[in-house]
């Protein structure tokens, strides 16, 4: 049966085959060896209409618990901050949704141009000099962080707080193999970063100090002093940070830090159980030569009109092969277009009201929920708006009730760090609204009872 | 010059203080101010300075810079390599239904069955249509694949007790291949192509030495040609316990045709953001999954998703993993796009894609082989090499040709790859372009053709209906001007 996504007809393909002078689309394969081909067609499903695949579709999105049905305090990496509308639109359009990296520069100012505003704005945000066009995501940009640390300063280890996120530790551990360098952990007993075991563990050997801020568990490091430690032994200072929290807390940057990485999905782009994600990437005017993936500057054009173009392409694969700074070719362009569309949006004023919003409904979340006898706050460190609960009993058996309720209550800490198996990750966006809180907080009440 | 004035801002040019785009509720909860609940010393001190704009003006500025672009849905995209297929309007619905778009990936796996189910077919169906044992649908784009392939045969070798430090890639590989190689710890060892672009067997078999731990090929390779010895290759390779890895790049060509794991490879990776029709965003996201055969499936990125009766789950369980290569489970948005077209294609569809783009391949290697060299004599596969030596002579090279294309009403194709075509012109067509369109694009490259002889002004001065010419790249490189400042 003829596809809609293929314009041929058997007339227009005999009349092409006359013209290639072949008989038929099977002459045209004739390199491919007899016993290469397969001799039975794909076994796959049957092609469905358009209206059943909706159907399909639907089916299976309904059976998940998604932040639309269910109240969401999820964080741990992906938060449900709001989207405004016009990103939707905007991305939507064609020429900027299917166009690819803009190699002819002519004919892609439009993607060259938002580029270069979400460097601009990313480094406004972090304080650093200079940032890149996009990493695939928080924890990929940080593994491609610790790979420049080792590469500026020719050492083999990279030094990473626990309040790092576990997963992106993981992450950072499969870049690391092949180079060979070498990750140790420092601990964070109180759920902040024990500054005298980082003391010991930063030394001549360490190319980078890795810290997250808010952390894992939500709290506030304190990032200067990390600066102060790392660059007393000549390491760079690694800050993972995430943006959205940027209008309100300090930049990275202003506090010592040489390379800032971080997730940007709360920048407007949507959860996607995980993915595409936005992998933001800063860092210090030295170190631009050993920035990892896209770059775009801006130049003149003959007539000197103002234009933009892929510039210090010299650092990347398509050039340099073996030698480049990283392996990444496609990034994530469209979810970097999302992040300006929202930062423009946002603005000055929005951004710091998200962050107002969130810190404010976290707090009073808190409040609530260890008013409930029992419940406590796990570490007595400063948050903004993720923070981790004790609970008397296991938060998986919690969070299964609660999802009975449609509450999607947290994060359980126990496949992270055996220690914290009472303890559940708590996040409260701007989205969470009152009622929602106090219906969370009487829901939990019970079901501890 | 063309006529319409050119736009020229950027969002921060449109800012006037006091004006907002955005609208929030006011605080519902009792609360105090932000600098009384955290220590000042976090806190920020002055607002970022990010614009201050109207929602219209956010909307006017991007619908304007769109404008500045060709995408796949306004212009023909020949780019070779990249598969500028047309992406199903359908596919973007179906990403956005909430179900998908708005799930948390750290819900229980019983909350997300849907999602679990969706991917744990989707792998299946790549691994029929590629031949392979088992998929890790983790890695976000074919870079990635690349080196969690690569890494995978570097565990499996260690895993046997072996010690191998070597990869070999052809000269005419894509550049993420001997990038992820280096990555993944391995010594990078080119091997030449014959003149043809075909691996040479010679040069191979003497190269497989003892300490070689891969060998790493596009098929169909980048000359758009298939290799009509693989099947001996792999076994050449399997001989010596060298692993063969096929970038899965030029997948688009060979649907239901030929299957990697049936010439043999032990790793491929996918590109569905090429064959799959999932968008390419302006340079992505992309997703790129790995297939392998079984020896091998130990090894794959955790976690990996199972399926246990009717149930779903994420398996954390692999203790032989190479580890995560993103935060949590793949591009899943990408991976729900791609399920849905191979849904709407199905096994019979998906080999007519391939035949298709492999007619279209041919169709304008024919018409153009009178004006342009070509690299190595056809039948090609889904994408054609030209060479523009001929025209190079008379002083227009790729560039030019790819900067007139651009007046006349197309992209470009990819220009200077592969490195072992001198003036390389790189023509993908794909399956959803029609028979008119490749015409207009045939009869604009031999237009040029005619005026490489006649009138090569035109194309020195090309491109003048783009909303700039010409862009000066020593000046961005040499004083890199990376973030805009209000001076400018």
């Amino acid at each position: 049966m003829a596809s809609r996504y293929i314009a041929n007809t058997p007339a227009e393909q005999r009349e092409m085959l006359t013209t290639v002078g072949a008989a038929s689309i099977e002459d045209l394969l004739v390199k491919i060896p007899a016993k290469a081909r397969l001799s039975r067609p794909l076994a796959l499903p049957s092609a469905l209409a358009e209206s059943d695949l909706v159907r399909h579709m639907r089916a299976l999105a309904a059976r998940n618990a998604d932040a639309d049905r269910f109240v969401c305090f999820m964080g741990a990496g992906s938060y449900d901050h709001f989207v405004p509308s016009p990103i939707d639109h905007l991305i939507s359009r064609g020429e900027f949704f299917t166009a690819y990296t803009p190699y002819q520069p002519e004919a892609s100012q439009g993607t060259l141009r938002t580029i270069y505003e979400y460097q601009t704005m990313i480094a406004e945000l972090t304080g650093m000099d200079v940032a890149n066009a996009s990493i695939y995501d928080g924890a990929s940009s940080l593994a491609e962080a610790a790979l420049m640390a080792h590469a500026v300063t020719e050492r083999d280890e990279v030094v990473l707080a626990r309040g790092v996120n576990p997963l992106y530790r993981r992450v950072v551990a499969t870049y690391c193999d092949g180079p060979g360098i070498r990750l140790r952990d420092v601990p964070a007993p109180e759920g902040v970063l024990d500054l005298d075991a980082a003391g010991r563990l930063v030394t001549g050997k360490t190319a980078a100090l890795v810290v997250q801020s808010p952390n894992f568990y939500g709290a506030l490091e304190d990032v200067a002093a990390a600066a102060e430690l790392a660059h007393a032994a000549g390491a760079l200072l690694v800050v993972v940070s995430d943006p959205v929290n940027l209008g309100v807390l300090e930049a990275p940057g202003r506090l010592g830090a040489d390379i800032v990485v971080g997730e940007g999905q709360g920048l407007g782009v949507p959860m996607s159980f995980g993915g595409p994600n936005l992998g933001v990437f800063a860092a210090r005017a030295e170190l631009v030569r050993r920035i990892p993936g896209r770059l775009v500057g801006a130049t003149v054009d003959r007539d000197g009109a103002r234009g933009f173009v892929l510039t210090l392409q010299t650092r990347e694969q398509h050039i340099r092969r073996a030698k480049a700074t990283s392996n990444i070719c496609t990034n994530v362009a469209l979810c970097a277009l999302m992040a300006t569309i929202y930062l423009s949006t946002l603005g000055k004023q929005g951004l710091r009201r998200v962050g107002e919003l969130s810190a404010a409904k976290a707090h009073y979340a808190a409040e609530r929920l260890t008013a409930i006898p029992g419940v406590s706050l796990r570490f007595a460190q400063p948050f903004f708006k993720e923070f981790v609960l004790r609970l008397p009993k296991p938060p998986t058996s919690v969070v299964a009730r609660l999802a009975r309720r449609r509450i999607l209550p947290g994060v359980p800490l126990k496949t992270y760090d055996r220690a914290l198996a009472d303890s559940l990750l708590v996040a409260v966006t701007e989205q969470r609204t009152r009622e929602e809180i106090d219906a969370y907080a009487g829901a939990l009440a019970e079901v501890l009872k | 010059m063309s006529g319409a004035p050119v736009y020229d801002k950027l969002v921060f040019e449109l800012s006037s203080p006091g004006r907002v785009g955005f609208s929030l509720p006011e605080a519902d909860v009792p609360g105090a101010a932000v600098d009384e609940l955290i220590p000042k010393k976090f806190l920020r001190g002055d607002a970022p300075r990010l614009p201050e704009v109207s929602e219209f003006d956010v909307v006017r500025h991007y619908s304007r810079l769109s404008r500045m672009n060709y995408g796949v849905d306004t212009h023909f995209y020949p780019l070779g390599s990249c598969t500028m297929k047309y992406n199903p309007k359908l596919n973007e619905d179906m990403a956005r239904l909430a179900g998908f778009a708005r799930l948390h990936p750290l819900v229980r796996d019983e909350d997300a069955q849907g999602a679990l189910e969706l991917m744990y077919d989707l792998g299946q169906m790549l691994a029929e249509i590629a031949g392979m044992d088992a998929v890790s649908l983790q890695p976000a784009a074919g870079a990635q694949g690349e080196l969690a392939g690569v890494l995978m045969i570097r565990a499996y070798h260690r895993a046997r007790g072996e010690k191998r430090t070597k990869v070999l890639i052809p000269d005419s590989a894509h550049g993420t291949n001997p990038a992820s190689t280096a990555l993944a710890g391995y010594d990078v060892v080119e091997v030449k192509s014959l003149p043809n672009g075909e691996v040479d067997l010679e040069a191979l078999a003497s190269a497989v030495a003892p300490d070689v731990a891969a060998f790493m090929i596009t098929v169909p390779n980048t000359l758009g040609m298939f290799e009509p010895r693989i099947m001996e290759i792999t076994e050449i390779c399997h001989a010596r316990g060298v692993q063969v890895y096929m970038d899965g790049a030029n997948l688009n060509a060979i649907l239901g045709i030929t299957r990697p794991g049936d010439l043999g490879f032990d790793v491929c990776h996918f590109n569905l953001h090429k064959t799959f029709t999932t968008p390419h965003g302006g340079g992505g996201p992309g997703a790129g999954p790995v297939g392998v055969r079984s020896h091998l499936e130990p090894f794959l990125p955790a976690p990996v998703v199972v399926k246990d009766g009717d149930a779903y789950a994420l398996d954390w369980k692999r203790p032989k993993s190479i580890g995560k290569l993103q935060a949590f489970w793949g591009n899943v948005g990408m991976l729900v796009r791609a399920y849905t077209y191979i849904r709407t294609m199905g096994g019979d569809g998906l080999r007519s894609v391939s035949d298709n783009a492999v007619l279209n391949a041919n169709y304008v290697m024919k018409r153009l082989e009178a004006d342009y060299d070509v690299s190595v004599p056809g039948p090609c596969m889904h994408e054609c090499v030209l060479s523009a030596r001929r025209q190079k002579r008379r002083g227009v090279t790729a560039t030019d040709i790819a900067k007139r294309l651009l007046d006349l009403g197309f992209y470009a194709p990819s220009t200077y790859f592969p490195l072992i075509v001198e003036e390389a012109l790189m023509i993908e067509p794909t399956e959803t372009e029609s028979k008119e369109t490749l015409d207009a694009f045939c009869d604009a490259m031999i237009q040029i053709a005619r005026e490489t002889e006649q009138d090569p002004a035109v194309i020195h001065e090309a491109p003048v209906t783009t909303p700039v010419r010409r862009l000066d790249q020593t000046r961005a490189a040499r004083e890199p001007n990376l973030t805009w400042s209000p001076k400018g």
